[in-house]
């Protein structure tokens, strides 16, 4: 587990090559994303696809609230949508987001998973199966659990994991979660995830 | 990797089992979303593998029965998204008027609480006594539920702020019957009601319909599965008449696109072209 990004030492390992990544974050979520989000420049060409926790409600503005804020194009994930490089997906509120083995987004009605829908879980683990070791997740702030499990299960299938450090956190039980379950690949603060996510990109691209 | 490619080996080879051996066809359902409910139902079971639920159910129907009720979602309320049915009533409700009788086709209709918003709305707009409601689903569990028109009373409260924002014009409560813990529904909502067992994956058109509800049933269809329930709706429904889908699902990916008009395209509410 790594603690920082760049490494200071030159013997630092190549980043694995990836085909997409996923995020997700929950308490103190909103702040924690723009922050990395703002960091990616026009024209980054890996797809993201992100779940956080908002209220049940009927029609959500993150997306639109992101747009403003983030070079790349933002949208809410479409029902059977495929995912398109360089661009950001949100989940809409009330249903889980999944990705589908043909790399299409679905949207469900399922139980709720950590009393939460979408779940974070739900959103990693179909990556997971879908994208196998060419997936990064990356983990943040929240008062739950959810995104533990998932994030383990990309670490088991080969792919990439990022955890915010929780002494940075706003609210650390959902890193400290993720902790407890697996040991993530870096450990990381904020603007060194934002960094990690523009490196992955120069790598794969 | 390896095992996984195991289990998902089983997860074909069980979906196949079940339409072999029941006719219930989950070959062109979302992938994921199977997969997490044939988990969730191996753990119900206490089985450890896909094969061992796959023996179990093709050798007892009474398994299969169980089986269906993890593999079929019933995650319903009443007077969901109450815009929608708001637009309903002030968009489509007065076009329906202009038709001597109207046939209404709830397709997945789950235990029955969208039946129950759509009779409570006609009925209100004095359409319901010249209405055949067709209310189908693929779970003869769910669908028996939904005859019987009982419903947690916990629930009122949430289903009473809906019908109002719904634009419910009498108070909601006139139409159970509270007992205990439970809402009994007036069963004269359901005398035009026709309850049956239909799958969209597997069955053909049986009537022409006025009005088509499909909500919250095509995200757990793959694209080619969408498109054959869009065929049978389009087949189905009159010249210029309505369908109504869930607050996130669409035609704009479906090569049905064009054969649809939305009416109210925030609402998903759609008309035959």
């Amino acid at each position: 587990m790594r603690t920082s990004f760049p490494c200071p030492s030159p013997d630092q390992p190549a980043l694995p090559a990836v085909d997409a990544i996923v995020v997700g974050a929950s308490a103190g979520g909103v702040e924690a994303l723009l922050k990395i989000f703002r960091t990616l420049p026009k024209g980054y060409r890996l797809p993201i696809v992100a779940v956080l926790h908002v209220p049940d409600q009927r029609r959500s503005h993150l997306a639109e609230v992101f747009a403003m804020s983030v070079a790349m194009p933002v949208k809410e994930a479409d029902d059977k949508e495929t995912i398109a490089p360089g661009t950001l997906y949100f989940a809409a509120p009330g249903y889980h987001l999944s990705v589908e083995n043909d790399f299409s987004l679905s949207l469900s009605q399922e139980e709720r998973v950590h009393h939460s829908r979408p779940s974070i879980d739900v959103l990693f683990e179909s990556a997971a199966d879908a994208y196998g070791k060419r997936l990064a997740g990356v983990l943040l702030t929240g008062a739950s659990s959810d995104g533990a499990r998932g994030t383990a299960k990309i670490k088991e299938y080969g792919g990439l994991t990022v955890v915010q450090d929780p002494a940075q956190a706003l609210v650390r039980t959902m890193p400290e979660a993720a902790l407890a379950l697996h040991t993530p690949d870096f450990l990381l603060p904020l603007p060194d995830i934002g960094s990690l996510l523009v490196e992955l990109e120069r790598i794969a691209c | 990797m390896h095992q996984e490619r195991d289990a998902d080996i089983e997860l074909r080879l069980l979906i196949e089992a079940i339409y072999l051996k029941y006719s219930y066809d989950f070959r062109d359902y979302s992938g994921a979303s199977v997969k997490r409910r044939v988990a969730h139902a191996l753990r119900q079971f206490e089985l450890k593998t896909i094969s061992a639920l796959q023996e179990r159910v093709l050798h007892d129907p009474s398994a299969f029965m169980q089986l269906l009720q993890f593999l079929t979602i019933p995650v319903s309320e009443m007077f969901r998204d109450p815009t929608h049915f708001l637009a309903i009533r002030e968009e489509v409700v007065p076009l329906l008027k202009t038709y001597p009788s109207v046939k209404v086709w709830i397709a997945g209709c789950s235990t029955g609480e969208e039946v129950y918003s759509m009779a409570i709305l006609l009925r209100e707009e004095g359409l319901l006594d010249r209405t055949i409601i067709y209310a189908t689903d693929i779970n003869p569990n769910s669908l028996e539920k939904a005859k019987q028109g009982i419903f947690s009373m916990e629930n009122m409260r949430a289903y009473n702020e809906n019908y109002i924002k719904a634009g419910g014009k009498r108070l909601f409560s006139e139409y159970y019957t509270a007992a205990y813990d439970y809402a009994i529904f007036d069963k004269t909502l359901r005398e035009n009601v026709t309850f049956a067992d239909h799958s969209l994956a597997t069955d053909s058109v049986f009537s022409e319909t006025q009005l088509i509800s499909c909500r919250n049933v095509l995200i757990y269809f793959n694209k080619k599965l969408q498109d054959r329930a869009f065929g049978l709706f389009h087949e189905s429904l009159c010249h210029r008449g309505f369908l109504v889908l869930g607050s996130k699902e669409t035609l704009d990916f479906s090569g049905y696109k064009n054969q649809f008009d939305p009416l109210v395209k925030l609402e998903r509410i759609y008309r035959k072209s």
